[in-house]
């Protein structure tokens, strides 16, 4: 157990370096230039011996691969650059707007599990009923329905029944909660009805394939009455790969703030990421990324290894 | 004995005046904080080096500049920092004296030396600062300060926009100790002369600024402070004002969108509008054949139906005005009668597809195929493009409309890899030597897309730029548009329209041609 | 070992031709039905220029922000064009670009998931390593890394780098999958046996892992399609995807669409309609699919 434990946190290494290679090298695949959308934008009168001079400032005229060198060398300190629209570091920039994301993204997840648990549970004990059906038709609308646009409907609706929006300006919840709360609720609903759907299918379907196995059969065929078959033995094996899902959808979570958060113009590491998208700001996009692979990686490895340690029949040969 | 019954006749009438004219009269109040809607963030403080209302928005009420322009009687100019000035009758020489008292945030005295600090580092930026600005301060030749409060500007050579150059709000004063110490302090540290201090900037949310009591302009500002959030997504920002969370947005929006603010908040909003100084153009590639043929060129310009279709482009974008190389309404404007003449503005528009028809047949380019490039900001650039590519598709011509990130596209723009593309002009006054730029040479001209090199322009815009006699300026002008268009190396498509919502509490503030103008917020008040 | 979805960890297999359809649409009324809807989009999609009765590119600015009518039955945008046109060309950009990015990932992925299975060793080790790069990234990331990264490329009128960027998330997923179950039949003796008796690779890779393989695939190909146009839209919603003129759900949703919600609510409402009714018909589709062809959920 120890040993593959080790295994994979040592594997995880090579796959953050390939990464951060690849993502490197493919930003820097065609020719654009930050350094022109900067200075030449906004339609200023800027010659190309300033546009040369800043480039050279930044050290983007240097070759490739010493670019590419320092980069690696900075990763291995912990470095992950410095942006190259804001010219401060990329942790800074990333810190600042990681609170907002975070609390949105815990906030979806408590709202997805306590929808998800009883909607899955329900659908698969009256299975092949209207309510399973219905359930399943709600589950899969969470999961069609662009989240951008429900939440869009969202704010129109604050907006035109009740003339009321969510505060414009971050507070962080130990600041002013009531002010937190009702400004990051809605993106929390917006991103949670998915989260809480694709859950909810995971309850379904696992409890349903628990509820086939023979130690099911035998405890019902014994006569144990239906409720505690039900709460005692398979939802307890079916948590778990429900708990898998929730794992492995949180790190997606943080992803699928991307667009949700331009909608509801919030200053969190999902905008951020566009905005550096869009500016080319390929030092920023780099650190995001890896920081991203990071976390996915580590929330992958902490759920496998629940897995393994809860199922005896999946350990790893 | 008449004089106090007059006298309490006298006031009891004025009184009556001063209530009929309702608001306009009213004394401002001191007090309140001003929260409004800044639609883009730059990536640092300085003026000097940005082209972008952004960092005006953001940066004004920290500094001032030398002179300003009256906003309530544009384009007239006034000192902001400059008590008064004098221009020499040879016009080579202007001598500013400075106000009395003027502070630093920081509490440093305001010197000439600061100010000759500062137009130094914008004419002859040391390394490691980017300046802006630098072409149009060629003509200086020497800044002198004979005492603490003058400062003497000599010119090379006659420069009929000088004035307006020292009225511009990105030449924002600095402190001599300052950047001397770090000619790039600008960028990141904030220490001016303005009406508000600098208390925070949350990046990606908003920036603050509190009352500068020590401001030399006694009085003022009346507000305590300000807070500018920024709205990336123009639909955050019109939510925002229509709830309330923000008071104003001082940049401009769509017609549509103040359709929408005004059927909403009906009473609570006050519209102002005002023409533009910001156009987009359609520029060709001369480089790349079939644009060098000037037949071809003309033909695409003759198809676009720039009166008709201003009409229905008026109504959802911030495209309206049909002009010239200057702002249409302008003091040196081509009237209309002049501009229906030149290649592109006539009123047929049935004749003049015709003729572009027959342009392209005498160009063997009849199945005329090209990518149009442009920017993709939804307004005014999507509707830009969507127009003009279902123009051209009148005279048969079929254009693949790509739309892409400014990087992709300035890197486009710039290495000459496109064949017809929308540019734009970013202008803060009707000064024709700044709108007319554009139309210069390429060699050595960044800002010419069509890469285009014509003497014939070099020369006019030479000789209109030394010209001190206002009539023969306007007939080089002339002059210079006439050659501009009939080469149809790029051509102004329309000009833009301003329109600012703002709460009826916000008072003070003031409406221009420009959205660079009037951000230093040092006469706002709030009515509450 | 990684964490596989469980509904699949068991290989399912494909029933005999014979009255399969028939069968499908019995046991799977929901299934038969999201399949009609499927059906209804490619016809509009492939017959665009047939089915809607307006140019999606014409622009009229006599009647712009009309409301629904019997000459605009979905009304008309800022342009003056109109909506149910813009959102039949619009079913055709969603088909074709989530198609294609979800055959060509999910066969590029199913064809290293076999590869991997079969080969073992050293082989499986390096495709291993390199999907779990892929697998790093949430799928809009990766997404938004290859748009930052690659410019814009039409091909006949298809954004082919908007293909690619989808295409690439889609490739690492369904590898894995394929993989596992490609690897519950190498591990049996009749797979020993073949190569025993001396059969070419290829031979054994065709006739036995195959077949096992393509029910997951399929499962996986449908659910990734619905994956696909989804992203397409959001990422056209971004600005970062498909451009005007061309119709597209997403783009649609964009730019000063949520500006009109009062005087035209209809610029909203259709197209997250259609893109919601198009991702939930592939969605339920791929689910009856999987109940269908798994083998454990036949009581």
């Amino acid at each position: 157990m120890l040993r593959y434990t080790l295994n994979r946190i040592l594997l995880m290494i090579p796959t953050l370096i390939g990464v951060a290679v690849l993502v490197f090298f493919m930003l820097r695949v065609v020719p654009g230039d930050i350094v022109e959308v900067k200075l030449r934008g906004d339609g200023g009168n800027i010659s190309q011996e300033v546009v040369d001079a800043e480039r050279k400032r930044l050290g983007l005229d240097r070759p490739l691969l010493i670019q590419f060198k320092d980069y690696m060398f900075g990763l291995a300190r912990g470095d992950l650059g410095i942006s190259m629209w804001t010219e401060r570091p990329v942790i800074e920039e990333i810190a600042l707007r990681l609170e907002l994301s975070l609390e949105v993204a815990i906030l979806a997840t408590i709202i997805a599990i306590l929808l998800a648990v009883p909607l899955g549970t329900v659908a698969a004990l009256m299975r092949d009923t209207w309510v399973d059906y219905a359930v399943r038709i709600i589950t899969i609308g969470g999961l069609s329905i662009p989240a951008f646009w429900f939440g869009m409907l969202m704010m129109l609706t604050l907006l035109s029944l009740f003339n009321w929006l969510p505060p414009i300006v971050f507070t962080p919840i130990y600041v002013d909660p009531v002010a937190n709360l009702s400004q990051l609720i809605w993106p929390a609903l917006a991103v949670g009805y998915r989260y809480c759907a694709v859950t909810a299918r995971m309850i379904r379907s696992s409890l349903l394939e628990v509820m086939t196995e023979d130690y099911i059969r035998t405890a019902r065929a014994k006569g144990v009455y239906e409720k505690l078959v039900v709460s005692r033995h398979a939802l307890r094996n079916a948590l778990l790969p429900a708990i898998t899902v929730i794992g492995l959808e949180f790190a997606f979570l943080i992803g699928g703030l991307v667009v949700t958060e331009q909608v509801f113009n919030l200053n969190g590491i999902g905008q951020l990421f566009v905005q550096s998208v869009s500016r080319n700001d390929f030092m920023l996009i780099q650190g995001m990324v890896i920081m991203i692979a990071a976390f996915y990686v580590v929330v992958n490895l902490v759920v496998d290894l629940m897995y393994a340690i809860f199922d005896p029949r999946i350990r790893y040969q | 004995m008449k004089a106090p019954i007059l006298g309490l006749l006298g006031a009891i009438a004025f009184t009556f005046g001063v209530a009929a004219t309702g608001a306009e009269a009213q004394q401002p109040k001191r007090g309140g904080t001003l929260q409004f809607a800044i639609s883009a963030e730059a990536p640092h403080y300085d003026p000097h080096a940005s082209d972008t209302y952004a960092t005006l928005h953001f940066s004004s009420p920290f500094y001032s500049t030398l002179l300003r322009y009256n906003l309530s009687k544009f384009p007239q100019i006034e000192g902001d920092l400059a008590k008064s000035w004098t221009v020499s009758p040879d016009k080579l020489t202007y001598t500013f004296v400075l106000n009395d008292g003027v502070k630093f945030h920081d509490g440093t005295a305001l010197t000439s030396a600061d100010i000759k600090a500062t137009y130094d580092r914008m004419r002859n930026p040391p390394q490691g600062v980017v300046s802006t600005r630098r072409a149009t301060f060629a003509d200086i030749d020497s800044i002198d300060t004979p005492s603490p409060n003058t400062v003497v500007f000599k010119l090379k050579a006659v420069n009929s926009s000088m004035l307006d150059h020292f009225a511009s709000p990105w030449n924002v004063v600095y402190a001599a100790k300052d950047i001397t110490a770090d000619p790039a302090a600008p960028r990141t540290k904030i220490n001016g002369t303005g009406p508000f201090t600098f208390v925070e900037h949350v990046k990606g949310s908003h920036v603050a600024g509190k009352r500068n009591e020590n401001y030399f302009k006694k009085g003022l500002p009346y507000l305590d402070g300000y807070r500018g959030v920024f709205t990336l997504q123009a639909a955050a920002m019109l939510n925002a004002l229509q709830g309330g969370q923000v008071l104003g947005e001082f940049r401009g929006i769509s017609p549509a969108e103040r359709d929408r603010l005004v059927s909403a908040m009906g009473d609570k909003l006050r519209v102002e509008e005002s023409s533009w100084t910001l156009n987009l153009l359609v520029s060709f590639n001369t480089e790349k054949p079939p644009f060098n043929d000037v037949r071809v060129r003309r033909a695409l310009l003759m198809a676009i139906d720039r009166w008709g279709g201003s009409q229905g482009l008026s109504r959802i974008s911030t495209l309206r005005a049909v002009g010239g190389v200057v702002r249409p309404g302008s003091p040196l404007a081509t009237p209309e009668a002049e501009l229906v003449k030149l290649p592109g503005f006539g009123k047929d528009i049935k004749a003049a597809r015709a003729e572009a028809r027959k342009l392209l047949k005498e160009a063997g380019q009849e199945n005329l195929k090209f990518v149009l490039w442009n920017r993709n900001l939804a307004m005014p650039y999507t509707p830009a493009g969507i127009f003009l590519v279902d123009q051209w598709r009148q005279i048969g011509v079929e254009v693949e409309h790509k739309q892409s990130d400014t990087a992709p596209y300035i890197a486009a723009m710039q290495s000459g890899n496109f064949d017809v593309a929308i540019d734009f002009s970013n202008l803060f006054n009707d000064d024709p030597t700044l709108s007319m730029t554009k139309y210069l040479s390429h060699k050595g001209n960044p800002l010419n897309m069509s890469r285009a090199n014509d003497a014939e322009i070099d020369k006019l815009y030479e000789q209109q730029l030394r010209e001190g006699d206002v009539e023969k300026r306007k007939a080089l002008i002339r002059a210079l548009e006439k050659r501009a268009f009939e080469q149809g190396y790029q051509q102004p498509l329309l000009w833009w329209h301003r329109i600012v919502p703002t709460h009826k509490v916000v008072m003070g503030w003031k409406m221009s041609p420009s959205h660079n103008l009037g951000a230093d917020l040092a006469d706002v008040w709030l009515n509450q | 070992m990684t964490s596989i979805s469980p509904a699949v960890a068991v290989p399912a297999v494909l029933p005999k031709r014979r009255s399969v359809v028939v069968d499908f649409c019995r046991q799977q009324s929901l299934g038969a039905v999201s399949f009609a809807v499927i059906v209804v989009m490619m016809f509009a999609g492939m017959f665009s220029e047939l089915v809607a009765p307006y140019d999606p590119l014409q622009i009229d600015f006599g009647s712009i922000l009309a409301p629904p009518s019997w000459d605009h039955w979905m009304g008309t945008d800022a342009f003056g064009r109109d909506i149910f046109s813009r959102i039949i060309f619009g079913s055709r950009t969603a088909l074709v670009i989530g198609f294609t990015s979800a055959f060509i990932g999910a066969s590029l992925g199913a064809m290293l998931g076999v590869a991997s299975a079969y080969f073992g060793g050293k082989i499986d080790d390096w495709i291993q390593r390199f999907v779990d790069i892929l697998l790093a990234f949430p799928i809009i990331v990766l997404a938004l890394v290859v748009v930052a990264a690659f410019r814009k490329t039409t091909v006949a009128g298809v954004d082919v780098n908007l293909i690619v960027a989808i295409a690439i998330p889609i490739l690492p997923r369904v590898a894995r999958v394929v993989r596992a179950a490609a690897l519950s039949v190498r591990v049996m003796p009749y797979v020993d046996a073949a190569r025993a008796a001396g059969y070419s690779n290829r031979r054994i890779i065709f006739r036995h892992m195959a077949p096992n393989v393509v029910a997951p695939y399929l499962i996986m190909f449908t659910a990734f399609i619905a994956q696909a146009i989804l992203l397409e839209a959001s990422l056209s919603f971004l600005g970062l995807g498909v451009t005007e003129p061309t119709a597209a759900w997403g783009l649609m949703l964009s730019g000063n669409a949520a500006d009109f919600y009062r005087e035209a609510p209809w610029l909203i409402l259709f197209p997250g309609i259609a893109i919601s009714l198009a991702v939930f018909a592939f969605n339920l589709f791929g689910d009856s699919l999987r109940d269908y062809l798994d083998p454990r959920f036949k009581v």
